[in-house]
């Protein structure tokens, strides 16, 4: 399986749902179905009007199905812009 | 270029694809960056076979001969094995 998302593992990455949802946290761990674990996972929230709001979600574990973008932020440690305002992803 | 089913269409270099037809893409670039800023601090992604709407090569990046080719093989092995008309 050559798209495996093991290189990943223990890293930060940026997980975007089905529904238009956009999570950030550690890969601890995947399977075939991409089920994923992240730790210390945070959504972060973005909207037309109001800044970027962060929810800290601790451990969570997310199916596969729902599952559409696993990213990998460039490197460089990047500030997350929380000043962005825009619509959200649409489903 | 690789568009997905939210209209998310994301560019870049394809690293592998797997049996799902799930694609890594390297040094992606988001083309409606205006639209979805949130996804610019990517720089590789894995998009799951089932969110993607279609895949959009350059022609030039094809042999079509060999693709042709290809298809048509593969309709031959799998019509003879699957075909009940």
């Amino acid at each position: 399986m050559a798209a495996a998302l093991k290189e990943w593992k223990n890293k930060i990455i940026t997980v975007v749902t089905c529904d238009g949802r956009i999570i950030i946290g550690e890969l601890a761990g995947h399977d075939q179905v991409q089920n994923l674990i992240l730790k210390e996972a945070h959504e972060r929230v973005y909207s037309a009007d109001e800044a970027v709001e962060q929810v800290p979600l601790g451990l969570y574990v997310i199916r596969g199905d729902n599952v559409a973008v696993v990213g990998e932020p460039k490197e460089g440690d990047h500030v997350w812009d929380d000043t962005l305002q825009t619509d959200p992803l649409p489903p | 270029a690789v568009e997905l089913k939210n209209d998310v269409v994301l560019t870049g270099t394809l690293h592998s694809v797997d049996q799902y037809l799930n694609v890594k893409l390297l040094n992606v670039r988001v083309v409606n960056d205006a639209k979805y800023p949130q996804l610019c601090a990517l720089q590789n992604c894995f998009v799951r076979g089932s969110v993607v709407r279609y895949i959009q090569i350059p022609p030039e990046h094809v042999d079509t001969e060999l693709l042709q080719d290809a298809a048509r093989k593969e309709n031959a092995t799998t019509g003879g094995g699957a075909n009940k008309k």
